[in-house]
């Protein structure tokens, strides 16, 4: 799939499948377009040309039936800041339709898992990042999506936390979930089952951590990643 | 339906935590509508008359007391020339001077007539017409009581004369009061200011904090979303407007004359227009400060336009029509008759048709224009 | 001072940027003085009336034909009862209605005096009394042609002169008031929103920690409002004079002194609320409320002063915007020198200085 703005490819005829219930990391530097290509997989955004579905679903169509199924996860911080954080989790969980009843269990459940039981009834603009990062995750897979995405989920966020939220991930993973992560942290994309790098627009690489850098001959997914994007003749924004 | 009620709770949680909403609500339309009327007050009184006597004469001395005792006049100086008066009136101490003539008593005996000058700041076209106006009926009630004219009403060669007596009947408002005519129209003011500038920075502050991204992504569905941001704005509107005539009938002692269901009827329609208004503007718009600013810019020009402060009546015809194109019009128009003249639903179905009008389009068009994929 | 250039530069980048606040920049002084200029007018015109004739004479025949031919009524449908004409009222069309007695005609003739009744919508009080005296004055003339022999031996004719405005032209008052409405908007308000922005943001730290002195942070933020107020206000001159045939009475280089002097007064303001207020939101109704409601109330240009009770002509004493409205009219519209207002000039003065001064003190505890 590809989408224009005029004469900018920012999605340049990409093509790859994500498996259910694998973790895919999705890397590019700044700009090389990798928000974009998840927005419209998101729903937000519709493609120039090309086909896309998620979920079983098609991206031009069934855009509404998509939102039913995917968790999303963005760059900026998307909670309520002045509700707190029950409220959030019961409004978020409302939108998609879930019984009062069960959200009530189910939210004290998360805010009990969380360590956040003492917090529950603060709001949420007060709590430091790395706890409203973690939130935001659990709510955005609160009503069990099919797909999760998360866009650079862990920017800002200190290496404890990090690995926290990566635990989180892995076990979103194991309970069917499929997650669809952006990152810049190439550490991270060690973690990930298959791992695409995006240039200008178009997917470079697509395999598993360990056969790219068999194949780029680096020991490490840095030394990947910065071959690839060597390559980009797009400046950054 | 059941996600349109989670959507309205979290509007409601948000509403009642923001303070300063919160005191908008309550504290400003008691506040403004306490003292409002009392500022915006186009009963005239108190126009700065400059007296310049050149005759000095038993019949000027009586002109004058008779202008001082009017009620309207303030003598606020016996200049001694045409100049000095001048002067006054560009230092801006008059708004009139009344120039008596040398020889004003003896040619208006010998003559039966006699000219005086009158000049007006005309700047403040209202001021100096009325002052103008309030003059001349002065001098004519002057007249008449004068004693030869009290003496003699007959005509020359002694034909009988025809008079018409007029006999005046204020009707709605016998005392004339003009508070009766403000303070209606400020409540439906601060309504629209209030209902207004909320509804257009709300969604347009989800989308500068960003949290809109991830509604957008979620099943929701436009109408819920639009209905689930009217609806807590709406009960708020209503409440203002509660607060609004409590004052009203307290500060006052205006209780509207017609039904309060007729007037609630208007109300919440009214309140759905214009709150469909703001959230259209709000879609619109990138940024608070912008949608701050159009919505600054349109509500200015309704009000102007509405017949809050100006006859719509007196309007060219294209301002007419523009006129009748917003429903602040309408529903200052409403609120006067209803409250006022206890007017019923029967006298104003047409006002209600215009509203409905409104409402449907200007929620329609909001409705269309959100839009989750960009 | 070329760094302060490059500072005031990112600022005439970031206001004029945002095409959509520009447009209603330059659209909201243009559309105040169509609508000022064309469709509002205090003149009361076009009166709803209907007429009541019970008599069906000549004479209620002659009178309603004098009201039907007057431009200041439209007549409507005439009303068979009472009854018709109160429904008439609550429904708003008529805002007044003329009432003939049965046998109006010959009570004049027979008698020598017929009453009419005059019903007017006291509801709205002005209206009513403006429309009460155009109908005495048809009746005054049309009684005047019934009695043409009629000699009133002492007769006291005033004559009227408008001085400033020979044509009675509308405009004048509200110009003033429009331009005043205006420089508090640009000035004020945008200025104090833009800088709270930044402070929200949080990029006022980044220009703080730069060499320029907070002043001078101040001091650049400031001039592109100086400059689109400066143009806001030529637009308005121009619109006057050549759209509402206004002519300028007095110098234009006191007119403009006066207007920077105002326009730096707005400028502090918007700076001191900026320095006090923490939000967008917070800074925009401290404007809308707490400047924009008292300039609209209290400078006089919409509703008179001298009605108001004490407290209020105590209070628009102490708002910058009433001397300024002042200084105009005299110098614009009545052609006067500084030698007339340079007390209002002076009050200015000081107001600019303490206003100035509270915010830069304000802005360095900040800092502090």
């Amino acid at each position: 799939m590809s989408k224009h703005f005029g004469d900018f490819k920012a999605v340049d005829r990409i093509t790859f499948d994500v498996n259910e219930g694998e973790i895919f990391g999705f890397l590019g530097a700044n700009g090389a377009g990798k928000t974009t290509a998840m927005r419209i997989l998101c729903g937000l955004s519709f493609p120039t040309s090309g086909q896309a579905k998620v979920a079983g679903y098609d991206v031009y169509r069934q855009q509404e039936k998509i939102k039913k199924h995917i968790g999303y996860m963005s760059q900026k911080f998307s909670l309520y800041d002045n509700l707190t954080i029950l409220e959030n989790i019961e409004f978020y969980g409302g939108i998609y339709g879930i019984s009062r009843g069960e959200i009530r269990q189910r939210g004290d459940a998360l805010v009990k898992t969380l360590g956040l039981d003492k917090e529950a009834k603060k709001l949420v603009g007060s709590l430091p990042l790395g706890w409203k990062q973690k939130l935001a995750f659990s709510v955005a897979i609160f009503h069990r999506p099919r797909i999760v995405f998360l866009d650079e989920p862990t920017g800002g966020v200190d290496p404890i936390t990090r690995r926290q939220f990566w635990d989180m991930i892995y076990q979103a993973a194991n309970e069917g979930i499929t997650v669809f992560v952006t990152t810049h942290y190439m550490d991270e994309a060690e973690y990930c089952n298959r791992v695409t790098v995006m240039v200008d627009g178009r997917v470079e690489a697509l395999d598993t951590p360990a056969r790219l850098k068999r194949q780029f001959q680096s020991d490490s997914m840095d030394g990947v990643f910065y071959q690839l994007a060597r390559k980009a003749k797009r400046t950054s924004d | 339906m059941k996600v349109l009620l989670f959507i309205l709770q979290k509007e409601f949680r948000q509403i009642f935590r923001d303070r300063i909403i919160l005191a908008m609500m309550t504290f400003v339309p008691i506040v403004q509508l306490s003292i409002l009327p009392f500022a915006a007050n186009f009963d005239i009184k108190n126009i700065n008359l400059a007296y310049l006597d050149h005759d000095r004469s038993p019949y000027s001395e009586k002109l004058m007391h008779k202008i001082a005792s009017s009620g309207y006049f303030e003598l606020v100086g016996y200049p001694f020339s045409y100049r000095e008066g001048l002067n006054q009136i560009e230092r801006g101490e008059a708004d009139l001077i009344l120039e008596i003539p040398a020889g004003f008593e003896r040619n208006l005996i010998r003559e039966g007539k006699q000219k005086v000058n009158i000049a007006v700041d005309a700047i403040n076209g209202t001021k100096s017409a009325l002052g103008g106006g309030y003059l001349t009926s002065v001098l004519a009630d002057f007249n008449a009581n004068l004693v030869m004219n009290i003496q003699s009403p007959v005509g020359a060669a002694g034909t009988r004369v025809a008079r018409i007596e007029i006999a005046g009947m204020s009707w709605f408002n016998p005392r004339e009061e003009y508070k009766y005519y403000m303070v209606p129209g400020i409540l439906v003011l601060l309504l629209t200011l209030i209902g207004g500038f909320m509804s257009a920075l709300n969604i347009v502050r989800e989308k500068e904090i960003g949290t809109i991204e991830q509604i957008n992504v979620t099943p929701i569905k436009k109408w819920q979303f639009i209905l689930g941001k009217l609806v807590p704005f709406w009960i708020v509107g209503i409440i203002v407007f509660t607060i609004g005539l409590t004052v009203q009938y307290l500060v006052y002692g205006i209780f509207p004359q017609g039904s309060l269901f007729t007037l609630y009827l208007f109300a919440g329609i009214y309140l759905i227009a214009l709150l469909g208004f703001g959230l259209l503007i709000s879609t619109v718009s990138n940024s608070q400060l912008q949608a701050m600013f159009v919505a600054f810019f349109f509500v200015m020009i309704f009000i102007l336009m509405s017949g809050f402060f100006t006859s719509i009546d007196s309007m060219p015809g294209w301002a007419r029509q523009m006129s009748y194109l917003t429903p602040v019009t309408h529903f200052i128009h409403v609120v006067r008759l209803i409250v006022l003249k206890g007017s019923g639903l029967e006298h104003v179905l047409k006002e209600l048709g215009y509203l409905i009008v409104f409402a449907i389009v200007l929620n329609g068009l909001a409705i269309w224009n959100y839009r989750k994929t960009s | 001072m070329k760094q302060l250039l490059v500072f005031i530069r990112k600022e005439f980048y970031h206001v004029f940027r945002d095409r959509r606040t520009l447009l209603i920049l330059f659209g909201l002084p243009i559309a105040q003085i169509v609508l000022f200029g064309f469709a509002l007018s205090s003149e009361v015109k076009n009166i709803g009336i209907t007429i009541f004739d019970q008599a069906h004479d000549i004479n209620s025949q002659q009178i309603t034909n004098r009201v039907k031919q007057s431009a200041y009524f439209i007549v409507q449908e005439p009303a068979a009862s009472l009854e018709e004409i109160h429904t008439k009222f609550k429904e708003g069309s008529i805002k007044c209605a003329l009432v003939f007695p049965p046998g109006f005609s010959e009570d004049l003739y027979r008698s020598g005096t017929a009453p009419v009744q005059i019903i007017t919508d006291a509801s709205d009080p002005n209206n009513a009394k403006i429309t009460v005296n155009y109908l005495s004055a048809i009746l005054g003339t049309y009684q005047q042609e019934l009695n043409p022999n009629l000699v009133i031996p002492l007769q006291i004719v005033p004559e009227i002169r408008s001085l400033y405005n020979q044509e009675q032209n509308g405009s004048l008052n509200f110009i003033p008031g429009v331009i005043a409405l205006i420089f508090m908007i640009v000035s004020t308000a945008l200025t104090s929103v833009a800088v709270v922005r930044e402070k929200e943001m949080g990029t006022m730290e980044v220009l703080l920690v730069s060499p320029l002195k907070p002043v001078m942070v101040l001091i650049s933020k400031a001039v592109p409002y100086l400059v689109l107020s400066l143009l806001d206000f030529i637009i308005i001159l121009l619109l006057s004079v050549y759209l509402l045939d206004v002519e300028i009475q007095g110098s234009l280089i006191l007119l403009f002194a006066e207007s920077i002097l105002f326009i730096v007064t707005c400028l502090s303001l918007g700076l001191l609320v900026s320095n006090v207020t923490n939000s967008q939101q917070a800074a925009m109704l401290f404007c809308m409320m707490g400047m924009m409601l008292p300039t609209l109330l209290l400078t006089g240009f919409l509703f008179p002063l001298e009605n108001m009770p004490w407290i209020f002509q105590a209070v628009s004493n102490i708002i910058p915007s009433k001397y300024y409205y002042e200084i105009i009219k005299a110098v614009m519209l009545k052609g006067l020198g500084f030698g007339y207002v340079w007390k209002e000039t002076l009050i200015l003065l000081v107001m600019t200085c303490l206003l100035l001064g509270l915010a830069l003190k304000k802005f360095s505890i900040r800092l502090a």
